[in-house]
């Protein structure tokens, strides 16, 4: 099996988007929420791998032309920033100051869990880029010389879970405006997150796939300052 | 010819990011210069809504698959998570909880305040 995948030049993508597609009939037959498509479609491809023993290097030999991409479509998250200006320029105060809280609480709680734990420096900046999209925060996280793998996972994962819980901490916490809920969960789950807030309402999506962006780029900004601390 | 011409405008402003990343010796990926750049093209109006939307919204739309490989790799450094695996929970659930918390009230205090302002 290992050499039929090393074979060919698209088995890899083939692989990948076979499982995705799995994950996504799981989805809607089950209507669950923690059957994320992304979730399933990884832990498929590694059962795969496991259970054909084909080596991970054979399987990135072609499937890292789906990565290819995520350089551009990151670029491309510019195009819905622009859609958005009107409303960006309206609510400017409330989405920078909020976004920037949202994303200094994230790196501080990572910095102290890390203390506490007592992590190395490169699993700690492993998890400090956790809440933003995973284009940004694997790339962050190979700068920083943390393990990008292990972020992609955590970043996803963390998606989900903020895409489950998302409504009640919000309901719990007394957040009802519409802005302030999509904020809320783009600056915490990024995409799997605004994927919620979509079904919540055009506001609330809008919101948090603005909060995807800005969270990112302050994260960036932020996150260099942060690294230097433990 | 449309989608090529958009694709190859994405794909340009991307290159220039990356070229730009070369330059700058930050821990920024490339792509956050393209971003940054697209943008500010795109309010500028050097480049037109017109010229990149349905590239850029494919591209958006199937971006979950695109992170598909690098979560793979967990099969590579399964080593390195799993003495932390249970530090791994911890963190993962406090730190979407607080976030999302934090950045939620915020912005209500901001909205209502504003509101407040207004009356």
């Amino acid at each position: 099996m290992n050499s039929i995948i090393a074979a060919s030049t698209t088995a890899g993508v083939v692989l990948s988007l076979l499982a995705y597609w799995i994950g996504t009939l799981l989805r809607k037959k089950t209507g669950w929420s923690f059957m994320n498509p992304l979730l399933i479609s990884i832990l498929l491809v590694i059962v795969f791998l496991l259970v054909f023993r084909v080596s991970y290097a054979d399987y990135q030999a072609s499937a890292r032309y789906l990565s290819w991409f995520l350089t551009p479509a990151t670029v491309s998250l510019a195009i819905p920033l622009y859609l958005q200006l009107e409303r960006l320029k309206k609510n400017i105060k409330a989405i920078l100051l909020s976004i920037f809280a949202g994303s200094l609480a994230s790196m501080v709680s990572v910095l102290a869990l890390s203390v506490l734990f007592g992590f190395t420096h490169s699993q700690y900046v492993t998890f400090l880029p956790k809440s933003i999209t995973t284009a940004i925060g694997m790339g962050v996280s190979e700068e920083l010389g943390g393990f990008p793998a292990i972020t992609a996972v955590v970043i996803v994962v963390t998606g989900i879970f903020g895409n489950i819980i998302g409504e009640t901490v919000c309901k719990a916490l007394n957040v009802t405006d519409p802005v302030a809920v999509g904020l809320a969960f783009g600056t915490s789950a990024h995409a799997i997150g605004t994927a919620k807030a979509m079904e919540l309402g055009e506001t609330e999506g809008a919101m948090s796939s603005l909060a995807i962006v800005t969270a990112g780029i302050i994260t960036v900004l932020l996150v260099n300052v942060f690294a230097m601390l433990y | 010819m449309k989608y090529l011409k958009q694709f190859g405008i994405i794909l340009l402003v991307t290159c220039i990011g990356e070229i730009i990343r070369y330059f700058v010796p930050l821990p920024i990926p490339g792509s956050i210069y393209g971003l940054t750049l697209m943008f500010g093209l795109l309010c500028a109006h050097v480049i037109r809504v017109e010229d990149v939307k349905e590239a850029a919204v494919f591209l958006i739309e199937i971006m979950p698959v695109m992170f598909i490989p690098a979560a793979v790799g967990l099969i590579e450094s399964w080593g390195e998570l799993q003495p932390i695996l249970i530090q791994t929970v911890i963190i993962l659930v406090l730190t979407t909880v607080i976030v999302m918390a934090v950045t939620g009230k915020t912005a209500m205090i901001m909205i209502e305040k504003e509101k407040k302002n207004h009356e």
